[in-house]
């Protein structure tokens, strides 16, 4: 047999993106806070990339720029052979059905003057032409598929719980089959009950559907559970990118061992003893970045060279990937 | 046995509830009705439409015919309101007057809402027209309005008398003049709520999904602004009935002997007090339709709102 080369099904290669900051009467353009800053990676057909790191770190830009819904300053985001970054708007729109997203808070990604019906059937209207009836169909199929009670589509979110209308978003993600999935932060704002939940939902639905995710989010228990890679991000770059078992069991970069040793253990006597790393200061401004390493200021084992030369994106062990001059 | 079937029927009755299709015009209507200050302001509003409507075809005295003999009168079964100075009916002039005002009112309000909601979307939608049609709003705004009337209405007070008949040609350039002057509230409120709206995660998502601006707009944008141009249109139709009385008191709307409620009030402030009645019937024409109109608004927002729907 020969061996079957997994194709990646997105792949995004020194995508930049920032934000130019104004100033003055004339506004003139004085800065820029590079919310990402030169990130790499790819995703292969079915497999759940978790992408971690700290608040306003670039996790959701990142998520949102693949999708286009920020314009990339700089970098390519590859999906099936063609350039996100660079088409045009219809090209774009046509594209869409292929790609969704999950929003972190499931009160704000709902029309509050929509019922779950004309939520769920929206990207049906706009990208099908299903009639009235087979839209109606397959909106109650969806809601089914979710795990919500069909009969629910002529009432408004307000009428639902914080994980229900997580569902009734991701019924709404799910209504095109697309074949990618960027989840921002879905059970960030869910109970921890319902977080389960959630998040088992979403891994049943990749298992029928053959979905591929990026899964944001800092809850690194959860990601530990639902991905197969993670990526941690520190101020607007990737610092490592593993497999699960190796980056938790093994983590390179400081940062990664920083953010794992914070990581409590559902067990006293494990706890008790736990060395937690931690991290002094706070993050740099994204607008003014440190020179080297974007972690030199933070980090507990930083040399000189940390703080003049950028670390290189180095393959430290198969298919373990680190950007640390020491690691 | 009996437990079992009132629980099945119960059952029953919880399907039939969840499943029950609810239009919502009658939902709208529902909450609607429980508003109790907009159900009482709503039947003054449209007793108030329907009397200047049939009124004067019920009422039949002519509100300018002048007898001098009967003037200053009291209230009479001849004349239920009393005569003003000049003899002429009160109640008749009122009814008459209420048919221009209402009209005024309304058309200007219409103009100004939506004149004010399209450019306050459009600015807060696309960040590149913001710049331009804010300042274009500022203009608007720091324009001296008395003196901006004064020259529209010298300007085409004669063109559209010429085109439209008199009384037709000067209540366009009044709704038009009233409009045109009164749309930047409106504008600004609308854009800031935009600007809150673009940046929820519902707009997102629909960005994500590829849906056009123009749908996003009527879909998402303007289902969620109404509360805000709901309020602006109440206190405008209000807004729109004063400008025309200090416009017809300048000399400037329609002409003096045509009754309008602004006009028959400044007509009677000079005999305020011989015969305040006479500041009395206007002025409470036009008290209880702005009130009215306020309450209608406050509901309709409460009935368009989901959310308040079902408290």
């Amino acid at each position: 047999m020969s061996e079957v080369v997994e194709k990646d099904l997105l792949t995004v290669s020194d995508l930049k993106i920032h934000f130019p900051i104004y100033k003055g009467l004339f506004r003139k353009k004085v800065g820029d806070v590079k919310a990402v800053d030169g990130v790499s990676f790819a995703i292969q057909r079915g497999e759940t990339l978790g992408l971690v790191g700290e608040s306003g770190c670039g996790k959701s830009t990142t998520g949102r720029a693949v999708l286009r819904l920020y314009d990339p300053t700089s970098g390519h985001v590859i999906f099936e052979d063609r350039d996100i970054a660079s088409l045009s708007d219809s090209e774009m729109r046509a594209t869409r059905p292929r790609m969704q997203m999950i929003f972190q808070d499931p009160q704000a990604c709902l029309n509050p003057r929509m019922t779950v019906g004309a939520i769920v059937s929206e990207p049906l209207i706009e990208h099908t032409k299903l009639s009235p009836d087979d839209r109606k169909a397959k909106v109650r199929e969806l809601l089914d598929a979710v795990g919500l009670n069909p009969d629910f589509v002529n009432r408004y979110p307000h009428e639902f719980s914080g994980g229900q209308r997580q569902r009734i978003g991701i019924a709404r993600a799910l209504a095109l089959d697309p074949d990618f999935i960027v989840c921002d932060e879905p059970i960030a704002a869910l109970d921890v009950s319902i977080q389960a939940q959630v998040v088992n939902l979403l891994e049943d639905l990749q298992r029928e559907r053959g979905l591929t995710f990026l899964f944001i989010s800092h809850d690194l228990s959860m990601v530990r559970h639902i991905a197969d890679r993670v990526a941690v991000m520190y101020l607007g770059k990737i610092v490592e990118l593993a497999p699960v078992s190796k980056l938790y069991s093994n983590p390179q970069h400081p940062y990664t061992q920083a953010l794992l040793s914070a990581v409590p253990v559902a067990d006293p006597k494990i706890e008790a003893k736990r060395q937690r790393v931690i991290l002094k200061g706070d993050v740099p401004s994204p607008s003014n970045p440190p020179q080297g390493c974007v972690f030199c200021t933070r980090c507990p084992i930083a040399e000189k060279k940390c703080f003049t030369v950028p670390p290189e994106w180095r393959e430290l062990k198969p298919d373990q990937f680190v950007a640390c001059h020491l690691a | 046995m009996t437990d079992q079937s009132t629980a099945i029927r119960s059952d029953d009755a919880l399907r039939e509830a969840v499943s029950e299709h609810r239009s919502l015009s009658r939902d709208v209507w529902n909450q609607f009705k429980s508003h109790k200050g907009a159900l009482i302001g709503s039947f003054i509003f449209f007793g108030i439409l329907i009397a200047v409507m049939i009124g004067p075809f019920l009422w039949t005295i002519d509100p300018t015919f002048v007898d001098i003999r009967s003037r200053n009168q009291g209230a009479s079964l001849a004349h239920p309101f009393g005569t003003d100075q000049l003899g002429r009916d009160l109640l008749a002039r009122i009814l008459q007057g209420g048919r221009i005002s209402m009209a005024v009112g309304l058309v200007a309000m219409f103009i100004a809402v939506l004149l004010g909601t399209a450019i306050g979307v459009l600015a807060g939608f696309f960040s590149k027209l913001d710049g331009p049609l804010m300042r274009f709003t500022d203009l608007f705004l720091s324009l001296p309005l008395l003196p901006l009337l004064l020259v529209i209405v010298t300007l085409f007070r004669e063109p559209l008398s010429a085109s439209f008949g008199p009384e037709g040609g000067i209540f366009i350039l009044m709704v038009s003049a009233i409009g045109i002057t009164s749309w930047m509230q409106t504008a600004r409120v609308v854009r800031s709520e935009v600007l809150v709206l673009k940046e929820r995660e519902f707009v997102l998502a629909a960005r994500s999904i590829g849906t056009p601006p123009r749908r996003m707009i009527s879909r998402h944008i303007l289902p969620n602004v109404i509360s805000p141009i709901l309020v602006s249109a109440t206190l405008g139709i209000a807004n729109a009935i004063i400008t025309e009385s200090a416009l017809s008191f300048l000399g400037l709307g329609f002409p003096p002997d045509f009754p309008t409620w602004g006009r028959l009030l400044f007509d009677a402030i000079d005999y305020m007090p011989q015969y305040p009645m006479w500041v009395v019937y206007p002025g409470l024409a036009i008290s209880l339709t702005v009130l009215s109109v306020n309450y209608m608004g406050d509901g309709l927002r409460d009935a368009l709102d989901p959310r308040a729907r079902d408290r």
